[in-house]
């Protein structure tokens, strides 16, 4: 695969190995300039323009030939996302603002083989949230239990969205205002309608 | 005698006390600095009277030294790490503890009061024994300082019984949950601040709300992000008197009652001046503020990551008289526009990126920054993240505010040129560093060439420190600043093609300054060792982050880091394997 320079990286094979300890650079012997943390440092020279079109992409070495394991799809969204810079921007690494923090949390679906996880930073809504769901396992209908109608309808479960909140407690999705759900919840529980009896969500 | 002219012995008519008296009114440390060169006696007068001292780099002298110049030492500052460290461009271990400091002033039994560290690596046995050997210590004020847990914090909280000031800034703290709160003895009534709205853990409630009860002289609250909505209105009600309040947890229903407690209890917080915190925001909830942003001088909101742009313009547009304003870049140019128009006393500005990693989705341009430089004639202090600037505008901001004293920015994409005309941004800054001749502080970002440079050497007369980063294209530049700024105190460089032939042109113009930094720029290692032949009152450090030894590189090399400051007292002895002092 190319990077933006034109120059050809090392293959990497479908596990994603990459071969940076045995390839061949263009580097002066003894000269390393690559961190061992393996964090992205820059060369000097204005080695930076000469990768500006690829710039600020993982792990860019100049010394060496463009050793960047983006993959093409990457290589194709703007130049400058994904920056990995170390130190770079000048801002203090632990300081936790903006978007950085996400609410990854599992979802488990009654009857599912295997579990799928959502970032609940990325809804601003509880209809975001089961739309996404919906579309996630597909095959399913999630109860939206407090207008009570239906979604579409594939065959014919139907499941009660709950969560299980800071306290460890079960609890029907929907209660609280967003934002509060947000920050109590730990993971999610498609529970299948029939069992969610008494919990004043049952199908009517 | 030997002081022959009359004039001398005219102040010598004058007891050492009355001296001591004129001398107390001499505050700042330059000022006392040149009072003990005046001559030997007011040398020894001064020596004995005084009680604050700044090291702005803990390894200019040794703690025995400082200890013997100014034995009536009772409120230091000191700092560590160099600025970069703050960027994850200092390996952790470099060095800057303060245990040795304490040890000493604690075995010379100095009457330490207050204690304010920058980028030092505390350790909780320091803590312990700085509790222990200052029976009036007042204050503590730790900023960007790691090494320390709650179990550090218990011990200042048990064994301090004077203590008025317990100040947390950004610290990096292991938590070992709540205790320490409640290590405050309940004789402890004399806090004035307590800020550790950097902690992550889990705090006792019921021993914060009994701390705050008993502590009438309270005036500034910062709290964490495990402080609950509903403590928060109790403490308010317990501390009307508040002057600088940090929310926890600000997240709550306002249709609940603890919100509608909330609304009745700030009402009577009518001292508030300034207001942070906001860690986790609902942004339903924040009307209940607008009640104290008319007093507002400070809003610090570069936390709340959940409010709208929308959201935080219908708050600021309530804070009239605000000072200094602290925001993500969520505000949107459009936002900064609303600033401009109501904040007409706006002297501060910091704009932090809310995505620094994806340069593209930075909300805030230039346009921004005009809008604000128009509106608010008093701007001094900037720090502005932003994804795009023009040279155009930044001429207009010169224009609009003349008086930067600090001017911070930094463009997401380090080597951007101007998007619109595609030239680099040396005539913005250009026109900056010429307008605002009492520019102090200055960051530079974009593209830019040794012309920049040409710039403020010619015109940054008072420039005390400069960050710089991918700009330049040969030693001219770096020459330009060092001849002209005769006032530099820090220069940090960071991936600029700057060699030996600057390095070392003057080499005694680093005996004028703190500390210079550089990293991934052309200095060889035979420059540095050269340097550190001819200058012995500078100490040269190259770190050394790969498992290389000083024989395997020849002088030839380039030096990945090198960090060179001026000392009294040679090489410092608890330098890890990875810096090598030359």
């Amino acid at each position: 695969m190319l990077s933006d320079n034109g120059k050809r990286l090392p293959e990497t094979d479908a596990s994603g190995l990459n071969f940076e300890a045995t390839e061949l650079t263009l580097g002066l012997p003894g000269e390393s300039r690559v961190t061992l943390d393996g964090g992205a440092r820059l060369g000097s020279k204005r080695g930076f323009s000469e990768t500006v079109d690829l710039s600020l992409g993982d792990n860019i070495d100049t010394n060496k030939l463009g050793r960047s394991q983006i993959d093409a799809q990457e290589a194709a969204k703007s130049p400058v996302s994904k920056a990995q810079v170390v130190g770079w921007p000048p801002v203090r690494g632990h300081a936790k603002r903006g978007k950085k923090s996400c609410k990854f949390v599992k979802v488990a679906v009654d009857g599912a083989p295997y579990l799928r996880k959502v970032d609940l930073q990325t809804y601003n809504s509880y209809q975001q949230l089961l739309t996404s769901l919906e579309d996630m396992f597909s095959c399913f209908t999630i109860r939206n239990y407090w207008n009570e109608k239906k979604m579409d309808q594939a065959n014919g479960i139907e499941y009660v969205p709950t969560y299980e909140d800071k306290d460890g407690d079960w609890m029907l999705i929907g209660d609280v205002p967003w934002q509060m759900f947000v920050e109590s919840c730990k993971r999610l529980r498609l529970m299948k309608s029939t069992e969610a009896v008494g919990l004043g969500a049952e199908a009517k | 005698m030997f002081w022959g002219s009359r004039k001398t012995i005219n102040m010598n008519y004058f007891p050492d006390e009355v001296l001591e008296h004129v001398f107390d009114f001499i505050t700042s440390h330059k000022d006392r600095n040149s009072v003990s060169l005046v001559c030997k006696s007011w040398y020894k007068i001064e020596k004995y009277s005084r009680q604050r001292v700044f090291l702005g780099n803990c390894y200019s002298i040794s703690p025995e030294r400082l200890i013997a110049r100014f034995p009536g030492l009772k409120s230091l500052t000191l700092k560590g790490k160099p600025h970069f460290a703050d960027f994850n461009l200092v390996p952790d271990d470099w060095g800057g503890f303060l245990y040795p400091w304490i040890k000493a002033m604690g075995k010379s039994r100095i009457g330490l009061e207050e204690l304010k560290l920058k980028r030092m690596v505390v350790s909780d046995e320091s803590l312990e024994l700085l509790s222990k050997s200052f029976p009036n210590f007042k204050s503590l004020v730790l900023v960007s300082c790691e090494g320390f847990t709650t179990d550090g914090l218990a011990a200042i909280a048990a064994n301090c019984r004077f203590l008025r000031e317990l100040d947390l800034q950004e610290n990096e703290v292991e938590d070992h949950r709540g205790h320490w709160l409640s290590c405050f003895p309940e004789s402890c009534t004399s806090l004035v601040s307590l800020n550790f709205a950097c902690l992550k853990g889990e705090i006792n409630l019921a021993s914060l709300e009994r701390l705050v009860t008993r502590s009438p002289n309270l005036k500034s609250l910062r709290l964490n992000r495990a402080v609950p909505f509903d403590t928060l209105q109790r403490l308010l009600i317990r501390a009307p008197q508040l002057v600088d309040l940090g929310t926890g947890s600000y997240v709550n229903d306002p249709s609940s009652e603890a919100y509608k407690k909330f609304k009745a209890a700030i009402q009577s917080c009518n001292s508030i001046r300034s207001l942070s915190g906001f860690l986790e925001v609902a942004p339903r909830c924040m009307s209940a503020i607008y009640p104290i942003c008319e007093n507002l001088t400070f809003l610090n909101l570069s936390y709340a990551a959940g409010l709208q742009s929308n959201e935080l313009t219908k708050l600021i547009q309530h804070c009239r008289k605000l000072q200094r304003l602290w925001i993500l870049d969520c505000i949107g140019d459009k936002g900064l526009g609303v600033v401009a128009s109501a904040c007409k006393e706006l002297q501060e500005l910091r704009v932090f990126p809310s995505d620094p990693f994806d340069a593209g989705n930075a909300a805030v341009t230039e346009e921004g920054l005009v809008l604000v430089s128009a509106g608010c004639p008093k701007l001094n202090s900037l720090l502005y993240f932003c994804q795009r600037m023009t040279n155009a505008a930044l001429i207009t901001v010169a224009k609009n505010c003349t008086n930067f004293i600090r001017f911070r920015l930094c463009i997401l994409d380090p080597i951007k040129p101007d998007p619109v005309t595609n030239q680099p941004l040396d005539e913005g800054f250009g026109a900056i560093v010429r307008s605002c001749k009492g520019l102090k502080r200055l960051s530079l970002s974009g593209l830019l060439t040794d012309q920049v440079f040409y710039y403020i050497g010619m015109y940054a007369k008072k420039l005390e420190m400069l960050s710089i980063a991918f700009a330049g294209d040969s030693d001219k530049g770096m020459l330009y600043v060092l001849n002209g700024c005769k006032k530099l105190r820090k220069l940090e460089i960071r991936d600029c093609p700057f060699g030996d032939a600057a390095l070392l042109e003057d080499m005694g113009k680093y005996e004028t300054m703190r500390s210079l930094w550089m990293s991934t720029c052309e200095v060889t290692l035979g420059a540095c060792k050269m340097l550190a032949k001819k200058m012995p009152n500078l100490n040269i450090e190259i770190i050394n982050e790969n498992e290389q030894t000083e024989s395997n590189l020849d002088d030839n090399q380039k030096v990945d880091k090198m960090y060179l400051y001026r000392t009294l007292v040679g090489h410092r002895e608890d330098a890890p394997e990875f810096v090598w002092l030359l």
